[in-house]
């Protein structure tokens, strides 16, 4: 089984975050980038698949040299191979026609990517991949078995969760509930030694054109003060939640 | 020409995110000067959805349940046949699941998380919330078809005056090779997803079998339940209720938290919640700095004072 798993390069979740150039671009000065959250829960579910029933996995990225680290991360975590596409990831849909091409160029059985990134949120990758790939897609996975081409998946909905059956090829956006967060895995130095000599390809975009663009950015409004009540006086706080915020 | 809206419905009730998502519709229909068409799925009469600016209905029936691409096909064979340039959709799970599938259909621009009306239709510009709600963008869409999904509770509900058009839509079938096997969903219990108010838990309830206090609160309020990262991590709650920045996040009304200290990803989570209140016994606790109302004492002593406080208020307001 051949499993491709997409890595976004995304600022640490304790970041800051702040924006230069008249609020028009990131500011990544001191922010340390690491494997998108969700995307590190699918390569770790990934790992367990080739342990358990043998399988080779790619990582790969859409971005310029700034993200190989972070390739090379997922590689000594135990990805057999990565993948960079040289060219910017503009938008979503930027991205998932590159990682299509590389895709119906390669030929994978499974496609992991995690069900949104933490920086740009559009939670539309996964979909749009599997749509131009015409592959079957499961969105909010938390949980997948696969047994020759028959796979078992789990979806969370709101409120609850939904078991379905399917097939390969398959796209998964995949979150936590795919392992635990406890199942994650802090390279070693063996793994990080190997991984320097394991293959990362650099691949030349194929020119796919953005729909959108981010042309300004806003931090939210400073929060005013917390207004304190004591917790001997609770009808106070049920006054103020009913007279003045009026959300009781 | 109109735009489409998606509503969803559950057992033949219009959901409160697809009101929502009427009066957004309308009232960018106005801009537009456009009127606004419906697509629901499996309803009989959705005739309320006149009085939230809808023109006109086009219902799908006989559609056993939801299926993403079949869902997403059946939307743009409306689309097209309405002659629509602009979908809005809510920010539900299933929402989202088909918005992708669509874009790519309808080839068209989506955007996601949109808190706001378009600030411009020239490049057509709608502002999102970016880096998990730490941040918010300013998107531009190019393509002549869009596709927005509305973030809930951002515009709330609007009622206008008008009666919608009711018909049948036959679209061509389609398949899929994903089934549905079971649905395991708590059926008297409002999700973390369509809740006016949530009541979250975190470590400082020191474990899994005081959360009868926060269940009861959370009755008392019609609430939903949520907890913090450890406490899921922990396993002391399900990870369907872990609310942060790699779990749901929250856009309630009201979002209380009783003993979480408010780390920077839990913060980010809930901050599109509109009022929040934080009971924690430490004072310092970062949370402090984010919310609205605050006491500081600890939960064992203040929870049950506020559900006793809370039953007597709501049979005064009944």
């Amino acid at each position: 089984m051949k499993i491709l798993v997409c890595i976004s390069h995304v600022p640490d979740t304790t970041s800051k975050i702040n924006f230069i150039d008249n609020d028009t671009k990131f500011d990544t000065n001191g922010v340390q980038f690491v494997i998108n959250p969700n995307d590190e829960f699918g390569l770790t579910r990934a790992m367990w698949l080739k342990e358990k029933q043998g399988a080779s996995i790619t990582v790969v990225s859409v971005g310029g040299s700034e993200t190989e680290p972070t390739l090379r991360k997922a590689l000594a975590i135990g990805a057999d191979e990565a993948i960079r596409i040289n060219t910017e990831a503009k938008d979503g849909i930027t991205v998932a026609k590159e990682l299509s091409h590389v895709i119906q160029d390669r030929g994978f059985d499974l496609v992991i990517a995690g069900r949104e990134s933490i920086d740009y949120n559009g939670g539309m990758v996964p979909g749009m991949v599997a749509a131009l790939t015409n592959a079957n897609f499961v969105n909010n996975c938390i949980s997948i078995e696969i047994d020759g081409s028959v796979v078992k998946a789990i979806r969370e909905i709101d409120g609850g969760k939904e078991t379905l059956e399917t097939s390969l090829p398959l796209v998964i956006g995949g979150q936590k509930g795919l392992v635990e967060e406890s199942d994650l895995r802090i390279p070693n130095m063996r793994g990080i030694m190997m991984a320097r000599k394991k293959p990362l390809t650099v691949l030349d975009g194929i020119g796919a054109n953005n729909d959108t663009c981010n042309s300004k950015f806003e931090k939210p409004a400073p929060k005013g003060n917390v207004t304190l009540v004591s917790s001997e006086n609770i009808d106070e706080l049920i006054n103020l939640l009913h007279n003045e915020a009026k959300v009781i | 020409m109109s735009v489409l809206v998606y509503i969803e419905s559950e057992q033949g009730k219009l959901k409160k995110s697809a009101l929502e998502v009427a009066s957004y519709g309308k009232a960018i229909a106005n801009q537009l000067g456009i009127n606004v068409t419906a697509i629901t799925f499996n309803m009989s009469d959705a005739s309320e959805l006149g009085t939230y600016g809808v023109d006109k209905i086009m219902n799908v029936n006989n559609v056993k349940e939801f299926n993403a691409k079949i869902y997403a096909n059946y939307i743009q064979q409306v689309a097209e046949s309405e002659n629509s340039n602009l979908v809005i959709l809510s920010s539900s799970a299933n929402s989202k699941y088909l918005a992708p599938l669509l874009a790519i259909n309808l080839n068209a621009g989506y955007v996601s998380n949109v808190v706001a009306l378009p600030n411009d239709l020239t490049p057509f510009t709608v502002k999102c919330t970016a880096f998990t709600n730490k941040a918010f963008s300013f998107t531009e869409i190019n393509a002549s078809k869009k596709i927005l999904s509305l973030s809930n509770n951002s515009f709330g509900l609007v009622q206008s005056t008008g009666n919608a058009t009711f018909e049948n839509f036959t679209p061509e079938t389609v398949t899929s090779n994903v089934k549905i096997e079971s649905v395991d969903k708590a059926s008297d219990q409002v999700s973390i997803a369509d809740a006016d108010v949530v009541v979250s838990g975190g470590r400082g309830l020191k474990g899994p079998e005081n959360w009868g206090m926060i269940e009861e609160l959370a009755a008392v309020l019609g609430a939903a339940t949520a907890c913090s990262k450890p406490v899921s991590d922990l396993g002391w709650r399900p990870h369907s209720e872990h609310v942060g920045q790699t779990g749901k996040p929250v856009a309630s009304n009201l979002y209380i938290a009783i003993g979480i200290s408010g780390a920077i990803q839990h913060l980010a989570g809930i901050n599109s919640s509109k009022v929040k209140v934080v009971i924690n016994s430490d004072p310092e606790a970062p949370f402090f700095k984010a919310a609205d109302y605050g006491i500081v004492g600890d939960a064992f002593d203040v929870v049950p004072k506020l559900i006793q406080k809370l039953k007597t208020f709501k049979a005064q307001n009944a």
